[in-house]
């Protein structure tokens, strides 16, 4: 008896065993993950900004910086209207993953593919982005061994690449199996707890992008 | 058995409970409002950025860490569906974020990038 499925009324939640809380034990896992996510980004966050503004040598994020044994003159690293290009690419990846999740509720199996491509390629764009700003930054002078600023600030934005790769990788398992079999409204909660994964990675972003990128 | 009966009742009515929670979630239009309103205020973000009269200011860093903490605030609320789900994700996520902020803030007094000043 305790056994048996419930039919759930839920469109989000899909049919699920029956469980002491009543709630899909997925979504109360990947809740948990999340949380547990909140303390490893808080550990980056807060140490880049122990070590914010106590580099001994440049380049710095919002200043330029003169080499005083070869006068070499380092331009502020940081490109905000770029990285403010790619905060909108990853806001706009979140619409389009409720609107996968939303599709994929419905049964519109077209919609559901439209997307799930469409948060994997933002999600890519992103990567694209990241990988020029850091490519750019190490041309610049600024690598991991710099200083402060340049081990911190790649470490974090680096898992947070990290994360969104991951996404991307999962994005892509959910396209492959919507385009092979197609995902069943049943199925809705897989992308749900793809979406709040994504979701996640996103708030982080806004977090980071502020933290910083705008705060001098 | 009848143990068995009793317990499946009881997962009955806290998913109905649950279930009840879960059932509002926004629609393609809410999506899109919430879209637009997070493109406007990083739009407004970046602009304070290259406003020197107000970077200069101290209403500066507070006013970059409520509108972050409002965009913050509305993909969890909108796009996560926090807002609607049910009070055990909110406890999964809200308690280990605040715990975490707390942190943070403690790691700033500790390394006085905060200062009180009496």
């Amino acid at each position: 008896m305790a056994t048996a499925a419930i039919e759930s009324h839920d469109p989000h939640a899909g049919a699920h065993p029956a469980t002491s809380t009543g709630l899909n034990n997925t979504k109360i896992a990947i809740w948990a993950f999340i949380g547990s996510e909140c303390f490893f980004f808080a550990s980056l966050i807060s140490t880049y900004l122990i070590y914010k503004g106590r580099s001994l040598v440049g380049p710095f994020p919002h200043e330029a910086w003169t080499d005083p044994s070869t006068h070499q003159v380092f331009k502020a690293i940081l490109n905000i209207p770029i990285t403010s290009v790619s905060t909108f690419v990853l806001l706009m990846s979140s619409l389009a993953m409720v609107l996968a999740h939303s599709a994929v509720v419905r049964g519109d199996r077209k919609s559901s593919k439209i997307w799930l491509a469409s948060t994997a390629l933002l999600g890519a764009t992103f990567l694209g982005f990241q990988a020029y700003e850091f490519t750019s930054f190490v041309h610049e002078g600024l690598t991991i061994h710099t200083n402060l600023f340049g081990s911190s600030f790649f470490i974090l934005t680096g898992f947070h690449g990290a994360h969104v790769t991951a996404g991307v990788i999962w994005l892509l398992t959910l396209l492959f199996i919507d385009i092979k079999r197609g995902l069943t409204p049943d199925e809705a909660i897989n992308v749900d707890v793809c979406a709040l994964y994504w979701h996640f990675v996103d708030v982080v972003w806004i977090a980071i992008f502020t933290l910083v990128y705008l705060i001098k | 058995m009848a143990a068995d009966h009793s317990h499946s009742s009881v997962s009955h009515d806290a998913h109905g409970d649950a279930a009840a929670h879960e059932h509002t979630h926004p629609d393609w239009g809410t999506y899109k409002w919430v879209a637009l309103i997070l493109t406007l205020i990083t739009a407004l973000e970046v602009w304070i950025y290259y406003l020197p009269s107000f970077t200069a200011t101290r209403l500066f860093v507070p006013t970059l860490l409520a509108l972050s903490a409002i965009k913050f605030a509305i993909v969890v609320m909108f796009y996560m569906h926090l807002k609607y789900d049910a009070k055990l994700f909110r406890a999964l996520f809200i308690g280990p974020l605040l715990i975490a902020s707390f942190i943070i803030v403690g790691l700033l007094f500790l390394f006085n990038h905060i200062k009180i000043q009496f």
